[in-house]
């Protein structure tokens, strides 16, 4: 069965060549310190499993270390002029869209053929078919552009090193969801967002419901971590059991109620910090300011939806 | 009520700034001492999580055919796409790829689009050549806000499309804590709920694109 150990030594490889490249790079700024923050991410994803909780915890502070402090320096590996490019678009034409496809059309081929080819262990086929994919884009891409051979590993390098320290964040944003967990973060806001409803007043308690996700998710960064918290604390016992909810329409409307507030919290980094990143915006925060004037609209409407459709 | 503390340490480090990183470890530290777990237990438990949760970070393996392609003028080419086509301005542009991103995650399509694999190299490209053709003279700032916005619509489009599909995690997640309650719903029962949001994301956000195109225009009308 092909599954996650695959998926992380392919992610490890990947992360041990940009540590290697990183480190033979005479140009390259902060280069150990670069170089050990990409040696460490490949041994935590090809050992991970096998050097125990202490070190890899430890591991964690060390990146953090390197990556909250700017020791983890921009690359600037050799590549194409500006003027490269516009000239390589305009021979090339829209057959250069191709390649750009080639990694969803593997996800979407994957995805459907999956069950039938059976050894693609069935919870992981999407990220199975995005490794298979990026894999089969690079060499199909490399076989028709005959760019230097490094030149793959290189430009990943070059993207990688823009987004520097956030590369990690939402790793670790995922993993401060479960230390939390442990030290029932939890229980307690849900305990205090619980006691904040008067009785028997149902738009109320579908507003702190509905506000009570929207908030958490914020704070958590996540919707899954906000939605067992909120309906054990408030969902369940006031709106279903109490005031007669429908219980599919308080969750499943409460679990978009919480995206609305991962559109407006840097803690969901992979959504709203990375592309702010990548895009190079000035305003880390600039993809959230986009979001609000559409997240707040909808955050009332799912309140709403709530209280209209759920008591009938 | 003390392992509140990492709350307050994540409010109070994004407030002023500090590296997200740092304030990620320091909000651990706070909760899990506050709970009245040794330093050392908090570290052990921060690395275990870190280790499960690897998978969250393996679609960065999608970077060196996005690099490569850019060396080649992936970018470029984008941008000359729209040059060709008058009719696509930049609302447009949004819109159609809003449509596209909610009904391609309606049908458990997610992983086809992102900020990596369409964000950077193509529909922010493409929004920004269509508000330069608008409007020459946009500022930086202006071609900023495109950007944003592009991205903030492939977020948009992706979360309230994906909970329509029947096999997507929130819904899973959803179906299996019911379950655990005693209440036993269907996917289905669940996923027809997430059709009211979807199709008010779809005309707030669609008309907040819309309006970027005639705020130029109206601006271009003036000058």
């Amino acid at each position: 069965m092909i599954g996650l150990s695959f998926i992380y030594t392919v992610a490890g490889l990947v992360f041990a060549a940009w540590s290697v490249l990183t480190l033979f790079d005479q140009s390259q700024p902060r280069r150990w310190t670069s170089g050990a923050f990409w040696g460490l991410l490949a041994l935590s994803f090809l050992a991970g499993d096998r050097i125990g909780d202490l070190a890899n915890g430890v591991l964690v502070v060390a990146l953090v270390a390197i990556g909250g402090t700017g020791w983890l320096g921009r690359a600037n590996p050799p590549t194409t002029s500006d003027a490269e490019r516009a000239a390589s678009a305009a021979r090339r034409g829209n057959t250069l869209l191709l390649p750009a496809l080639i990694v969803p059309t593997v996800a979407l081929v994957g995805t459907l053929a999956a069950p039938v080819l059976g050894f693609i262990e069935p919870k992981q086929v999407t990220l199975v078919c995005l490794a298979a994919g990026a894999v089969i884009a690079v060499v199909m891409t490399a076989v028709w552009l005959r760019p230097p051979a490094l030149a793959p590993l290189q430009e990943g390098r070059r993207l990688a090193s823009q987004i520097g320290w956030a590369i990690i964040l939402p790793q670790l944003l995922a993993s401060l969801g479960a230390v939390f967990a442990l030290a029932g973060v939890g229980q307690i806001v849900g305990g205090i967002a619980g006691n904040a409803i008067p009785d028997g007043a149902r738009f109320i308690a579908v507003l702190v419901f509905t506000l009570g996700m929207a908030g958490f998710t914020m704070v958590m960064g996540n919707a899954f971590a906000a939605f067992p918290v909120m309906m054990a604390a408030v969902g369940l016992p006031v709106l279903v059991h109490g005031l007669g909810g429908n219980p599919a329409i308080v969750a499943a409307i409460g679990m978009l109620a919480g995206f609305c507030g991962t559109l407006l919290t840097p803690m969901a980094a992979n959504f709203n910090i990375v592309p702010a990143v990548l895009l190079e915006l000035d305003d880390r925060n600039g993809v959230i300011k986009a979001q609000v004037a559409t997240a707040l609209p909808l955050l009332a409407i799912n309140t709403l939806l709530i209280w209209g459709l759920a008591f009938r | 009520m003390w392992p509140l503390l990492g709350l307050g340490v994540l409010i109070a480090g994004f407030a002023l700034r500090v590296n997200p990183l740092v304030v990620v470890v320091a909000a651990a530290l706070a909760s899990g001492i506050g709970a009245g777990l040794a330093p050392l237990a908090v570290i052990a438990a921060l690395g275990k999580a870190f280790n499960s949760n690897r998978y969250v970070s393996v679609p960065w393996i999608i970077l060196p055919i996005i690099g490569l392609l850019e060396r080649a003028g992936l970018r470029e080419r984008a941008r000359m796409l729209v040059g060709d086509l008058a009719a696509a301005t930049t609302g447009r542009l949004l819109l159609v790829y809003m449509v596209f991103r909610q009904l391609t995650s309606a049908v458990g399509l997610t992983a086809i689009a992102g900020h990596a694999q369409t964000v950077r190299p193509l529909l922010a490209p493409m929004a920004e050549a269509a508000a330069e053709r608008a409007d020459p003279q946009i500022s930086r700032a202006g071609r900023q806000r495109v950007r944003a916005m592009a991205a903030a619509t492939d977020n948009i489009g992706m979360f309230f499309g994906e909970d329509i599909f029947l096999a997507v995690a929130s819904i899973l997640l959803i179906k299996g804590f019911l379950e655990s309650q005693g209440i036993i719903v269907s996917p289905l029962q669940l996923s027809v709920w997430a059709i009211p949001t979807a199709v008010c994301a779809l005309v707030i956000h669609g008309a907040r694109v819309l309006r970027l195109d005639r705020a130029k225009r109206s601006k271009s009308g003036s000058a």
